[in-house]
């Protein structure tokens, strides 16, 4: 199940998730309205895998399960064997949108955890070390209104970053990029995976980010979601987009996806 | 009137001198108007200061033209002066009008409108009694929009972020905090030892109402996101409250304050003119019931530089702790 990839780099600190029989439904007061249908998924420390599924499918609700802001209506998520309970810095999800506080400099913005968790005088370093990371050590100062889109979600990159996640839930990230700074953080993301050796969750509605970005791609059907096929990516980092095994994963994820006819 | 913050051009540093011609203009407009004060014919008597006015008119012109004139470090000053220009032209141009229809030719029923020149002997001989009256109502405007607005952020802070205190302040802000202060006024002279007591109580509630309604909102619409952002990154909910919640509040517990000192101002001044004998709801009481009218018009103008001073103040203090925001309405 090791990827090609894991076998050359440093030992993975990343933790072990498992997701068992996992269902949850939203209270719609007189209703509920059932978005995760008996959901299985593992990952091994250091891997990233990635959840493909048509949009509102109930990909980001898993991620707020795992991410312990939510309680599962039933099933279990264990990390390194133990069940999930209130949210943890070693779990951090990071949104689709980058939710800078905008009262808040970037370097505030980015000392967050270490400040809520008390750390902060002692290891202020760890935050200027995390700005120089993504590259936004000469922004250390703005505030967020004065960013970029690209720039602000790698400021929300180095506030996850910083508290050195064991594991990073990744929320469409991207989703609200232009595509020119979309195909420079995919690069970001894969640098940063492989320097940090995090395991890495990362939801997605575009096949080609989650083919790129990950060593197995689980498609989701629609609401309530369940999980109808795994992909095996065999391809070692950094990936090239017209890689024919890429290609054909492609081909086979819009399938899945009932998009196969349009591509 | 509001403007916008969005910034005017820096005008170029190193700019050559020239003469501010509308500076020249209002200094012509102040010497006109001492002329006109000092030498026209009075319509009904001579007004006492009516020499020190013009005096004063003729200083400010000379002023005027010297700034407008002269390089050197009074060039800085006419730049700085600039924008207020057409202001500085007006001003003595409505002062003549009002000298016109007051003075000079009685056009206004005597003694209700005073002259300017009453004015200036009102603040050159009843000063004491002016200022002690304006500490008076410093003081107890303090005391009442301080303890009004820490209870108002308390209590909308508590009620934006616990349902079980919401549940018991929120039908007391739901009742008490509509009524009008003022109708409360002769129920509070009653049940407090002091009226000074008392008005402090109904300024601070009349504070209090918008203080918290305002808090309240700002807690109770900050995005959930915000929570779910520092609730991962293991915030305590004491660090939700306080590094999240009333950060993300303040815009609006700055509009809260504003209001909040609006309604202060009306409640202090009828509970001067009610029950306190001092400060200048006081005095201007007191002015009315000696037919002062000019000592009137006096303390109005003082009352208006003391409220425009207060808010001025307060906008100063909110553009510093929200600088982080951008395009908020300048005072």
């Amino acid at each position: 199940m090791v990827s090609a990839s894991l076998k050359t780099a440093a030992p993975a600190r990343g933790l072990h998730l498992e997701v068992k029989n996992l269902s949850h439904a939203f209270d719609l007061g007189k209703t509920s309205l059932p978005v995760l249908n008996q959901v299985d998924l593992s990952l091994q420390p250091g891997e990233s895998v990635a959840l493909l599924g048509p949009s509102g499918c109930g990909k980001s609700t898993l991620l707020r399960l795992v991410a312990g802001l939510e309680a599962p209506l039933s099933g279990q998520i264990l990390v390194d064997g133990q069940p999930v309970g209130a949210p943890d810095p070693s779990r951090i999800l990071v949104f689709q949108d980058p939710t800078l506080y905008p009262w808040r400099t970037v370097w505030d913005n980015v000392a967050l955890g270490l400040q809520a968790r008390g750390l902060i005088n002692s290891q202020r370093e760890r935050v200027d070390a995390a700005l120089a990371k993504v590259g936004l050590g000469e922004f250390r100062d703005a505030y967020p209104r004065q960013l970029s889109g690209g720039m602000a979600q790698r400021a929300a990159l180095a506030r996850a970053l910083v508290n050195e996640p064991r594991l990073l839930l990744l929320d469409e990230p991207l989703g609200k990029l232009d595509s020119l700074t979309r195909i420079a953080m995919q690069g970001e993301l894969i640098r940063l995976w492989q320097q940090q050796r995090y395991s890495s969750l990362l939801v997605t509605h575009d096949v080609e980010e989650a083919l790129l970005l990950s060593d197995r791609v689980l498609v989701f059907s629609n609401r309530p979601a369940r999980i109808l096929a795994e992909l095996k990516v065999e391809r070692d980092y950094p990936r090239h987009r017209d890689d024919p095994h890429l290609v054909e994963l492609r081909q086979q994820a819009l399938e899945l996806l009932g998009l196969g006819s349009s591509w | 009137m509001p403007t916008y913050s969005a910034e005017l051009p820096r005008r170029a540093a190193a700019r050559p001198f020239a003469v501010w011609k509308t500076g020249l203009l209002a200094a012509a407009g102040w010497l006109a108007f001492a002329l006109y004060s000092s030498e026209a014919p009075n319509a009904i008597r001579d007004w006492p200061y009516t020499r020190e006015l013009a005096n004063l008119s003729l200083a400010n012109a000379a002023l005027l033209a010297l700034i407008a004139l002269l390089p050197g470090p009074t060039a800085r000053l006419a730049e700085r002066l600039r924008p207020a220009g057409p202001w500085l032209l007006a001003l003595p141009l409505l002062l003549g009008l009002w000298q016109l229809a007051t003075a000079k030719l009685g056009l206004l029923p005597v003694p209700f409108f005073a002259p300017p020149q009453a004015l200036l002997e009102v603040y050159a001989e009843d000063w004491p009694r002016l200022a002690e009256s304006l500490l008076h109502s410093f003081w107890l405007l303090a005391n009442g929009v301080l303890l009004g607005s820490v209870f108002g952020f308390v209590a909308g802070v508590s009620i934006g972020w616990s349902q079980r205190i919401g549940y018991w302040l929120h039908p007391v802000l739901r009742i008490l905090g509509p009524v009008p202060s003022t109708a409360l006024l002769p129920i509070c002279f009653f049940i407090f030892p002091s009226s000074w007591g008392a008005s402090v109580f109904l300024i601070a509630l009349a504070t209090w109402f918008p203080v918290t309604v305002l808090t309240w909102s700002g807690v109770a619409s900050v995005d959930r996101a915000y929570y779910d952002v520092a609730r991962t990154l293991g915030a305590s909910e004491r660090f939700l409250i306080f590094r999240v919640a009333i950060p993300a509040a303040l815009p609006h517990v700055f509009v809260g304050l504003f209001m909040g000192l609006g309604a202060s101002f009306s409640v202090l001044v009828v509970a001067e003119m009610m029950g306190v004998k001092a400060g200048l709801g006081w005095y201007l009481q007191w002015a009315q019931g000696w037919a002062a009218y000019a000592n009137m018009y006096a303390a109005l103008l003082v009352m208006a530089l003391l409220c425009s001073g207060l808010i001025t103040a307060l906008f100063l203090i909110r553009d510093r702790v929200l600088s982080w925001q951008k395009g908020a309405v300048k005072w």
